[in-house]
């Protein structure tokens, strides 16, 4: 098992430890999870299980939020 | 109804069951800043607020967020799919904004090309009808065609909200026949989405009879924001009291107000 994980998050290359949930990166990024929403992979990983999902290495993550609009 | 009793100010509305007070649905687009945008939410009086769904900025994550400013357990966020140009990414959007924020009422648009910004009704309905089988309750901007506002109510849209004009053009209501013939075939909620520049275009826009009114550049745009959310919130209630009073007929010749006997 590598000890580095590499992830494509927002479109940016990123690193994460192997064994990361979904919740330990958001939080690494500074986020409140509450605010947040993530699809990982192109499927929506639901709130309640960002803490138990573990990231894989090559996932693709999104994480979005609401921002002004019309 | 005499004015002594006011039971005519209490003229609510209601889309998928939920009922508003207030006919004005504002962006937050364009504001100078979130302070700013929050301001004129509050003077425009909207009870709803559409929302766009956006990558967080990972290099700065700590910049200030919509949710700080316009708190959504006192304003109804209604997150929209603005910059989706196909029904997948529509989808998408909306999951994730549901994900998000737990919302099921959702503003749904579809575009067609980027110099008009003309819903692609292909994409809308096809959006809309998968949508609405997953449990979403989508408002759907759309073109003012009353067959096409039909085909959506079919497709589960909750309401219908037909452009006045391009999105952000402020040239008004550019067709009131078809927005009049969407208003009285429609059963469900009619807004007007977009093209909207001045107060006196969102009165047109009620005295046709539309449930509501939605708009962000007209308000965000003007010089004196503030002002133009509050005129707007007067217009959109003064076009609304027009039209449930049933205004006078047109003649095409005078009709002088005073009583022609008598005369000295």
């Amino acid at each position: 098992m590598a000890a580095e994980l590499s992830l494509t998050v927002n479109g940016e290359p990123h690193r994460a430890a192997a064994g990361s949930s979904i919740a330990d990166l958001v939080q690494a990024f500074g986020l409140d999870p509450k605010k947040v929403a993530v699809e990982r992979n192109g499927a929506i990983a639901p709130r309640s299980t960002l803490a138990d999902v573990t990231l894989g290495d090559g996932d693709v993550l999104e994480i979005v939020h609401f921002v002004g609009g019309g | 109804m005499s004015i002594a009793d006011e039971s005519w100010a209490d003229d609510s509305w209601t889309v998928a069951g939920r009922t508003f007070r207030s006919r004005l649905i504002v962006g937050t687009g364009k504001y100078k800043d979130l302070a700013e945008n929050a301001a004129a939410v509050a003077a425009a009086g909207a009870e709803i607020v559409t929302v766009a769904v956006r990558r967080v900025n990972i290099s700065d994550p700590k910049a200030p967020m919509l949710t700080d400013f316009i708190d959504p357990k006192k304003v109804t966020y209604l997150p929209n799919t603005a910059g989706c140009f196909t029904a997948e990414d529509a989808i998408r959007t909306l999951r994730l904004a549901r994900e998000a924020g737990g919302w099921d009422l959702v503003k749904l648009e579809v575009l067609g090309e980027a110099r008009t910004l003309y819903p692609d009704m292909r994409e809308t309905l096809k959006a809309c009808e998968v949508l609405a089988g997953e449990g979403f309750l989508p408002m759907v901007y759309c073109v003012d065609d009353p067959i096409a506002t039909k085909q959506l109510e079919e497709a589960g849209a909750v309401a219908v909200m037909p452009l006045g004009a391009p999105i952000g053009s402020g040239l008004g209501i550019q067709n009131r026949v078809t927005i009049r013939l969407i208003v009285e075939g429609a059963k469900v909620p009619v807004l007007v989405d977009a093209g909207v520049g001045t107060a006196s275009d969102a009165a047109v826009a009620m005295e046709l009879g539309c449930d509501g009114v939605l708009m962000n550049t007209a308000i965000a745009e003007a010089k004196d924001p503030l002002r133009m959310a509050r005129a707007m919130k007067l217009a959109v209630e003064a076009g609304r009291h027009a039209y449930l009073s049933g205004r006078m007929a047109t003649r095409k010749y005078a009709d002088p107000s005073s009583p022609l006997a008598g005369l000295i």
